[in-house]
């Protein structure tokens, strides 16, 4: 049967893992491609990379890191942050990333969707989608939760599906960050609206919150960052809990 | 040895080199006949569409290529589908090496997602690229379409229906899942094919 994912998300700036870790027995703490290796070693199912360096010039240090990663890692790993046209996604592509994520250009220009999805495939594009619940409805944000748009949660994933997209990756900004567990209501509704993978994001405070947003929350694909950095929650314990309680993991 | 990767129109193959290089195994990746021809194992990688890549292949002479070789060649993922018979992707005629047509999952139940993406377990012969592999291991897929299960299948992975992980007839292997993505059970099964 088809394992559920755990996917734990790194945030590199200028070339170095940005959030603390609590690894120990690692030779630099916040090389992304160790902290990479030593997730795949415990297990983790795939590596999210996310990219928020700010300048221009920098983004050659991103380029040069997914290349070692690709190197020294054997899942597979998605990247993303600061891509804007399909040269970006070839660039990242060639240097050996599985998957990328797009949010803000897509929601600017969605047939972007269309163009990474013809040229490379539609598993290669994971589309992102920040929203938050306001007055009744899912509001899509750009630019990591600052600007709001009038797109709501469920058309977009359903367009973002239509266009090509392999996966969404929605990250409720109400839950994240909060620990309190996933937006579960609305990823079911998410998941069985649509007939590509989901994966949560956002909320992941505990194991329970785990076997919930799969259970309750059908995804396919649960991913956390702090939790895992923290060492709040090993992966080979949370997968041997979910194992217990009838969670299909690897 | 000499191990070759194919370069072609498809994909990230780069992926393939660095998972050998990670088994100690340095590989050429190369579009060239002759360097293809006299290597000692070929590696026949990829993602893309089935039909345009097909044409790509036809071009550039290498469809007779690859079916005339006598050393053990490797497909991978869209490498497996076609050195199959046909592919329903772009309605493609392929390479014919084995027997089964490649169709798209077409599941009932909408709660089955298209692709089938992410790890799933296999069920083996134990022999060839899976010797000393635990049974039923997980393995790590990215697809739309599957091989159907024939004479020359040699793993399977149940998803809407069970359909070929693995195919083999003579020299020739092939794998739908990605080894070169599936930690260290794919370097095993990557080795193996090196060992051949």
């Amino acid at each position: 049967m088809l394992a559920k994912r755990i996917i734990p998300c790194l945030d590199i700036k200028d070339g170095q893992t940005v959030k603390g870790t609590n690894f120990v027995n690692l030779r630099s703490a916040g090389d992304p491609v160790e902290l990479g290796a030593e997730y795949s070693r415990l297990g983790a199912d795939e590596l999210v990379f996310l990219d928020i360096t700010a300048s221009f010039e920098k983004r050659k240090t991103f380029v040069e890191l997914v290349k070692r990663i690709a190197q020294n890692i054997s899942i597979p790993f998605t990247v993303g942050g600061g891509i804007h046209e399909l040269k970006d996604v070839d660039t990242l592509l060639s240097a050996g990333a599985d998957k990328v994520s797009v949010n803000s250009a897509v929601l600017k220009t969605p047939i972007l969707i269309d163009e990474i999805a013809k040229n490379f495939g539609n598993q290669v594009c994971t589309v992102a989608i920040d929203a938050k619940f306001e007055n009744g409805e899912w509001t899509c944000y750009l630019n990591g939760g600052r600007v709001p748009t009038e797109r709501k949660l469920f058309e977009w994933a359903k367009e973002a599906q239509e266009r090509g997209a392999g996966e969404i990756l929605f990250t409720s900004m109400n839950h994240d960050g909060v620990k309190q567990g996933f937006a579960n209501e609305a990823l079911c509704t998410l998941s069985e609206s649509l007939n590509i993978p989901v994966i949560a994001s956002g909320g992941a405070g505990t194991m329970q919150h785990f076997e919930d947003v799969f259970k309750l929350g059908k995804a396919d694909a649960a991913l956390a960052a702090s939790i895992f950095h923290f060492h709040e929650i090993g992966i080979p314990e949370l997968k041997q809990f979910l194992r217990e309680r009838g969670v299909v993991v690897r | 040895m000499k191990v070759v990767i194919i370069k072609y129109n498809a994909g990230n193959i780069f992926s393939v080199d660095y998972a050998l290089k990670r088994i100690g195994v340095e590989a050429e990746i190369t579009g060239d006949i002759e360097k293809i021809k006299s290597a000692d194992k070929v590696i026949f990688p990829g993602v893309g569409e089935a039909s345009t890549t097909m044409a790509y292949l036809r071009e550039h002479k290498l469809d007779e290529v690859i079916c005339n070789l006598k050393q053990p060649v490797l497909g991978i993922c869209i490498g497996m589908q076609l050195l199959c018979a046909s592919s329903e992707e772009g309605n493609a005629k392929c390479l014919g090496v084995f027997d089964e047509k490649v169709l798209r999952f077409a599941p009932q139940d909408p709660t089955i997602k298209v692709p089938h993406m992410g790890w799933n377990t296999i069920s083996h012969n134990g022999e060839g690229l899976f010797k000393g592999l635990p049974e039923n291991p997980y393995v790590y897929y990215v697809h739309s379409f599957y091989a159907t299960v024939g004479n020359d299948t040699v793993a399977t992975t149940d998803y809407v229906h069970p359909f070929s992980a693995s195919l083999n007839k003579g020299n020739f292997y092939a794998v739908q899942f990605h080894p070169e993505k599936s930690g260290e059970i794919g370097e095993k099964i990557l080795k193996n094919f090196i060992e051949l």
